[in-house]
């Protein structure tokens, strides 16, 4: 009697139907077996075997054994994955930044198929920066290995941005918080209050005329002579105030970051 | 004889195990993303990979999705476990032996989240009906691989074959 046999297609695709067809008589067993599935089926030797749409779906390498009670034949072949993109992996990053930072916003896409198989061939691919009144930067790219990925500016002005990549009718959104970056300049002015000075800062921005965000510190910083106080204070409303001896012949300054402000030389009234 | 046949035998053990270890070559990094890549981290990466093969050895040898745990994450962790789960209920197992790894990185992410890379990989495959032999294949193919960090190592989330 002659040995079982089968034939296998050379190449599926991931999730699509196929067959494997068999030789010979009596029962046998066909399993097919690799990293990323394992299927069996119980059959006659001369059955046409059928695998539905679904059921075999992960790309790789596969072998098909065909084994009876007293002997095995085995072929190989390869399941490649679908050319349709079913769902994306984005990883963005960060979720916030300051704003006006160059290449500060970076994405990467990974581009699947309906079955989370990595999808090798090249296509265009978009990563989408868009803010709420503003302009949306655009970048196309093409994939390579299943990947696409970019690099962007912040934009100058704050606020959430949607970070969105896009492959076909597929995409993927995260949102990154746009927030005001380091003062860019402090500017103080001083008016007499009873025996007191009452010390505040214009509305503190960057660079980019965004107004600092409540909270951040101002140190105040009084020199008379040889001895030197600080006062910490936070912003609100984007100013920071305080009330000072108002000691005659002493100067006044204000600093938040890296960033100094003016500086005032009390005489007593002027 | 005794400590003769003891030292005998240790010698076997010690060339089997190291007949069992691949031959690994690494190709100078290829990279498209922006981001440097620190030769520290570079082998911090090829050591947990080549690590994730034993890993997927133990588990799909011994049908064991837990030994999947350290190395894999995400869908290479789904998809192996699946199978293990697959060959358990039918009945069989696999045994994987890496040859060889011929490695490349060829992405490490601007935002270091990622890093992939390819691997034309030699591995023996032994399929298992209970202790019966069915199959002996001998599989040359290109691995797509992407790694992302863990607290205290790099995992693979995507372990796909494809075809040169």
């Amino acid at each position: 009697m002659p040995a079982q046999e089968m034939q296998v297609p050379s190449t599926v695709t991931a999730g699509s139907a196929f067959a494997v067809t068999t030789t010979g008589s009596g029962k046998a067993v066909l399993y097919i077996v690799g990293p990323g599935q394992a299927l069996r089926r119980d059959l006659q030797l001369g059955e046409r075997v059928s695998f539905a749409t679904g059921e075999l779906y992960s790309a790789g390498h596969y072998t098909a054994v065909l084994a009876t009670e007293s002997s095995a034949k085995n072929a190989e072949f390869d399941v490649l994955p679908a050319t349709q993109p079913g769902s994306l992996g984005f990883l963005a990053k960060p979720s916030r930044l300051p704003v006006n930072v160059a290449n500060g916003i970076s994405g990467s896409m990974y581009v699947f198929d309906s079955y989370h198989n990595l999808i090798t061939t090249p296509m265009p691919a978009t990563l989408e920066l868009s803010i709420a009144g503003g302009a949306t930067l655009t970048r196309t790219v093409t994939t390579r290995n299943g990947l696409a990925w970019a690099t962007m500016n912040s934009a100058t002005k704050e606020g959430s941005a949607r970070f969105t990549a896009r492959v076909g009718d597929i995409s993927s959104t995260r949102i990154i918080n746009q927030v005001p970056g380091e003062p860019c300049s402090i500017s103080i002015s001083a008016r007499p209050n009873g025996s007191k000075l009452e010390v505040q800062t214009a509305p503190v921005r960057d660079c980019s005329g965004n107004t600092i965000p409540d909270g951040t510190i101002v140190t105040f910083i009084e020199t008379l002579g040889n001895s030197q106080s600080t006062v910490d204070v936070p912003l609100k409303k984007g100013i920071a105030s305080v009330v000072m001896p108002a000691n005659k012949g002493s100067k006044i300054s204000a600093a938040s970051g890296a960033v100094a402000g003016n500086e005032i030389h009390w005489d007593g009234g002027r | 004889m005794k400590p003769i046949a003891c030292l005998t035998s240790a010698l076997l053990l010690s060339a089997t195990l190291l007949a069992e270890e691949p031959a690994v070559r690494v190709a100078p990094p290829q990279l498209q993303g922006s981001r440097p890549l620190e030769q520290q981290t570079e082998s911090s990466v090829i050591r947990n990979y080549l690590e994730s093969w034993k890993s997927l050895q133990e588990a799909l040898d011994h049908n064991q999705a837990g030994k999947l745990d350290r190395d894999f994450v995400g869908v290479a962790r789904d998809k192996l476990g699946d199978t293990v789960e697959a060959q358990s209920r039918m009945g069989i197992h696999t045994h994987y032996q890496d040859l060889s790894h011929d490695l490349q990185i060829v992405f490490y992410s601007p935002e270091g989240l990622s890093i992939q890379m390819t691997d034309n990989v030699e591995y023996r495959q032994q399929i298992f009906e209970k202790d019966k032999l069915l199959a002996t294949t001998v599989v040359r193919r290109r691995y797509l691989v992407v790694l992302t960090p863990s607290e205290v190592r790099w995992q693979v989330r995507i372990l796909q074959a494809g075809l040169d």
